[in-house]
């Protein structure tokens, strides 16, 4: 493993110089091992300190740098220099509004994350803290795990062309995690969830077209939650406006 | 409130170019544009229905109608697309519906090749009352 | 509903009025956070932070989090672990009050939802780690910091009275008569100044593992919280006390957690030795069968000053990223690796092409976590009125000399909630607020400081540059062995740093989301504990847990069994005084890691 020259062409952009994005490129003597995140950070170190980025533990589990690599929504510590032979063009995750360079604004997805209630809502007869452990069998465990693992980087938001076409829709990551709590044996608050699940910027705005769950660095699956919440939602309103003597 | 000085976060137009980034979209679109070719057999079932309560004779020029080389053509790729849509729909399956047994689950194969094994089960049979066979 | 009030003081500093103000939204803050809205719904929280809460390095932590669940395990088993890891150094007051609140806290956890791996029966399951006589330590996969920390941060939504500041940079605590006022932040994607204004204030900002080169710790440990209660006259305390995790990946530094070696991983060098044993951690024991506190079960210093010796023979592999061990975990296979240590797995293949399943992994110590911090007393009070503190930027101490894993986490959960309570006594004792004009002015200042930094032209110095410096100096003259003359040179190298510092300028003037500005003030911090790192290690003339001297080979119970305090001073190097450490059940013995022992 020795060094190679990449060209990069990373998008920046100063609200208070520029009218807007533009592209600015650099030639990088790189280490064959690097990630896109190192060749970053040794642009700035070296060539270009005011490129801006946000990063952090370059082991893809903070979710920070999420961003598009060649028109692919990826973490920028996990983009392994040798997959990219060429030109390496480098942009902001697409679908958020640009902050600066590489910097995104993500209020609307931190405020969907929220909207979901990912927290664990007590079923009626809960043991108390006090009482010592709420035990779960690791089968109950397994049935939702994998949803646990989200990091948040946003790479399915950027993915997903409903979210691009419609901003109002609630999104992969945040209907995963309220899957993660529905079906977390310890929880009861599915049906206070239901309202942002159902509704028309929910699950029900997802059509299936899978990208979420092949960006997802994770394997967290998102369009496996999401299919799963619309088929447990239909059969909730079956059971209630059909059976509602299910209700009492 | 003070204003956000300086700050002009820059939205990015979406365009229809967003179906080419990439195959997996472009592939969606394709099995989501396969509703239009059967829809369009859907509504040629209803007339078919139409002239069969029509009679033996209206009936007879239906299907001398469906001899014409643009409606077969038309019914090979409203089958491919139905095809395509189909295989697609199954292979998805096993994410709506994950069978857990104990801490393992059912692996994606198995659901989805259940549904491919009753397609042809039912093909079969719907072939066979036809006469195909 | 409480909700922290946003207004304009005089001049042009916007402000926000809060009741208590948490700077560090990682395990620790969130943790105080809940603590206090749990407590008093009515209070208003401003929760601080330079990242966005689920980027804390909380989440990189992957082994676990100790707590005595198990019926073969006992407190005293859990506090003489401790003690006798931390080298005699912890205060022992505050390592009882850990222990027995650490169960409690794990449980809650569980209660709020944290997926902890189980035992078939449906209770929590326990596995082996470093140091610890029985198994305590609780795990969720091998991510069991980021598991608590989205715990934690999920569970905060729940509560409106806590109300988030994400990607605001604090950069100065405003005192009145010695007590806290509250702060000013740098809103970061704006630019600008904000004014908090807190009666009360919690720090959790985290260690500051960057000042070395090569480190487990993200590119946010920069120490800034420690910066500012250093700079607000709070002592730092033990902070020559730095500990090496013996498996990072040479090419990132990035962790392999102690739980390869607790699910049975072994170390060995060049020639296949499981090399442990001529430390004094041996007898060898049988591959896949590890036995607790012995062996690749020893505590981190020991494991990481091994492999420093066995270096200094000529024993280590060569890699491109210098020398390392080899850590082989084939024998668990395929199952339980995938099963227990997934993220080790994808780690090892991603960034080192090696798949622990078929070959052994190259692994070699790095700088991971920092036992000293700020002066806190048991309950989490800093000597500054109103100025709490909790997590790795905190020493209160439990730690001592040498941390054991799977304790830090669990402190997290333990002190921010001990932080948080205190907080909220001491307001609830009848803290004044402070004058708007005293208050005014110092945010005034404090924005001034900045504001001379941003505008800055004619220096010479690069934040790359210094930073560089620093990194250099501290891994060669403050690392795993220490020499006197190589703690004069860092002395007065990073002295001359922080001289430096100050001719720093700018590339990027500009106000947006101003990285080159972020990294510049996180230089600043990171010198100052950095200084405070080797100051007080030059002072320290022994050689104790994670602090050794090649020209002090032993422990001096007579005049070190103290806690070193540095004190900030803005134009010269650290005063360092002396604080006794509070012994009560156990007096300093031998740590015996051997498997002859008990």
């Amino acid at each position: 493993m020795g060094e190679r020259t990449v060209e990069f062409e990373v998008l920046r952009y100063n609200p208070e110089k520029d009218r807007e994005p533009h592209f600015q490129r650099y030639s990088v003597k790189c280490r064959e091992e690097w990630v896109v995140l190192d060749a970053l950070n040794h642009i700035k170190e070296t060539i270009d300190p005011t490129l801006s980025y946000r990063w952090s533990c370059h082991m893809a589990v903070c979710g920070s740098c999420g961003m598009m690599v060649n028109g692919e929504p990826k973490l920028a510590c996990k983009s392994f220099l040798r997959d990219y032979p060429g030109l390496i063009r480098v942009e902001p995750l697409r679908h958020f509004p640009v902050e600066r360079d590489l910097v995104t604004v993500i209020d609307d997805f931190v405020a969907k994350l929220a909207r979901v209630k990912p927290y664990l809502i007590p079923k009626p007869g809960a043991p108390e803290a006090a009482t010592g452990e709420y035990q779960q069998t690791p089968a109950q465990l397994k049935r939702y795990k994998q949803f646990t693992l989200c990091i948040n980087c946003m790479l399915c938001y950027a993915a997903c062309p409903e979210y691009g076409l419609i901003p109002n829709y609630i999104g992969p990551a945040a209907l995963s995690l309220a899957h993660r709590w529905n079906e977390d044996s310890r929880d009861g608050g599915r049906a206070q969830r239901q309202e942002e699940l159902a509704a028309t910027e929910g699950a029900w705005e997802c059509s299936f077209v899978g990208a979420c769950s092949e960006v997802c660095p994770e394997h967290v699956d998102p369009a496996a939650a999401i299919q799963q919440i619309k088929i447990k939602s239909t059969i909730d309103w079956y059971k209630e406006h059909l059976m509602p003597w299910l209700n009492k | 409130m003070a204003e956000q000085v300086g700050r002009r976060p820059h939205v990015r137009p979406i365009t229809s170019e967003w179906i080419f980034r990439h195959p997996r979209y472009l592939r969606y679109m394709v099995r989501e544009f396969s509703c239009l070719f059967i829809g369009a057999w859907t509504l040629m079932l209803v007339c078919a229905l139409g002239r069969l309560s029509e009679g033996p004779e209206a009936w007879a020029k239906f299907l001398e109608g469906l001899k014409n080389p643009f409606i077969v053509a038309f019914h090979l790729v409203a089958l491919a697309f139905a095809v395509y849509h189909s295989t697609t729909w199954f292979q998805l399956t096993p994410k709506a519906l994950p069978v857990q047994l104990g801490e393992k689950f059912l692996p994606d194969g198995v659901i989805a090749g259940a549904h491919f094994a009753a397609w042809a089960v039912l093909s079969a049979a719907i072939l066979y009352y036809a006469g195909a066979f | 509903m409480p909700h922290c009030e946003l207004s304009f003081a005089t001049g042009s500093m916007e402000t926000v009025s809060a009741d208590v103000a948490i700077i560090g939204a990682g395990g620790a803050g969130l943790r105080a956070a809940i603590a206090i809205a749990q407590a008093d719904p009515k209070l208003r929280i401003a929760l601080v932070s330079k990242v966005y809460p689920m980027r804390s390095h909380t989440c990189a932590a992957e082994g676990g989090a100790a707590g005595v669940i198990k019926a073969d395990d006992s407190l005293d088993h859990h506090f003489n672990d401790t003690v006798g890891g931390g080298d005699w150094l912890s205060d022992q007051d505050a390592v009882d009050y850990f222990i027995r609140e650490a169960p409690k806290e794990l449980v809650q956890l569980e209660h709020w939802g944290c997926p902890w791996s189980r035992e078939p029966n449906g209770s929590v399951a326990v596995r082996p780690f470093g140091g610890m006589k029985k198994q305590r330590t609780w795990f969720a996969a091998d991510k069991s910091g980021f598991h608590i920390l989205h715990t934690l941060f999920q569970t905060s939504l729940q509560f409106p009275s806590i109300q988030r500041f994400d990607e605001f940079y604090a950069t100065e605590l405003l005192k009145e008569d010695g007590r806290i006022a509250g702060f000013t932040a740098i809103e970061m994607r704006s630019g600008q100044m904000r004014r908090f204004d807190a009666r009360a204030v919690v720090i959790c900002g985290g260690g500051a593992g960057r000042i070395f080169p090569f480190t487990t710790n993200g590119a946010i440990k920069t120490g800034d919280g420690m910066a500012l209660a250093y700079r607000a006259g709070v002592p730092l305390k033990d902070m020559e006390f730095v500990q090496y995790h013996p498996t990072g990946l040479p090419s990132t530094g990035t962790l392999l957690t102690e739980a390869c070696r607790g699910e049975g991983g072994v170390l060995v060098n060049k020639n296949g030795r499981r090399f442990l044993q001529d430390y004094g951690m041996g007898p060898e024991t049988p591959l896949g069968q590890p036995v607790l506190k012995t062996m690749e079960l020893g505590p981190r210093d020991r494991v990481s000053q091994a492999f420093w010796q066995e270096q200094k023979k000529g024993n280590m592999i060569p890699t491109q990223w210098g020398d390392a061990m080899l850590l082989d975990m084939r024998h668990l296979g395929e199952a339980k690796i995938n099963e227990r240590l997934p993220l080790v797995r994808d780690m090892s293949i991603s960034y080192m092409g090696v798949d622990p399943v078929t070959d052994p992994v190259p692994v070699r110590p790095v700088v991971h976590y920092m036992m000293g911090g700020i002066h806190t007393d048991i309950k989490a009070a800093t000597p500054v009125l109103g100025l709490f503190a909790a997590g790795e930027c905190a020493c209160v101490s439990i730690n001592g000399a040498n941390r054991l894993g799977s304790n830090s986490l669990t402190e997290l959960l333990v002190f921010g909630r001990r932080a948080g309570l205190s907080a909220l006594e001491y307001l609830q004792s009848g803290a004044r607020a402070a004058g708007e004009a005293a208050l005014g002015a110092a945010a005034n200042d404090a924005q001034g400081r900045v504001r001379e930094l941003m505008q800055r032209s004619g220096g010479k110095e690069t934040v790359a540059g210094l930073r560089k410096e620093m990194m250099h100096t501290m891994e060669l003259n403050a690392g795993i062995y220490r020499t006197s003359e190589g703690l004069v040179d860092a002395c007065s190298k990073l002295a001359d740093l922080r001289r430096r510092y100050r001719a720093i300028e700018l590339h990027d003037k500009t106000n947006v989301y101003n990285t080159d500005l972020l990294q510049a003030l996180e230089l600043g911090s990171m010198l100052d504990c950095a200084e405070a790192v080797a100051q007080s290690a030059l002072a320290r003339k022994e050689s104790r847990g994670a602090h050794q001297r090649l020209d002090f080979v032993d422990r001096d119970d007579r005049q070190f069994l103290r806690h070193s305090m540095a004190y900030f001073d803005s134009a010269a190097s650290p005063r360092i005084d002396y604080l006794d450490v509070v012994i009560t059940k156990s007096q300093p013995g031998v740590r015996d890691y051997s498997g002859g022992h008990e």
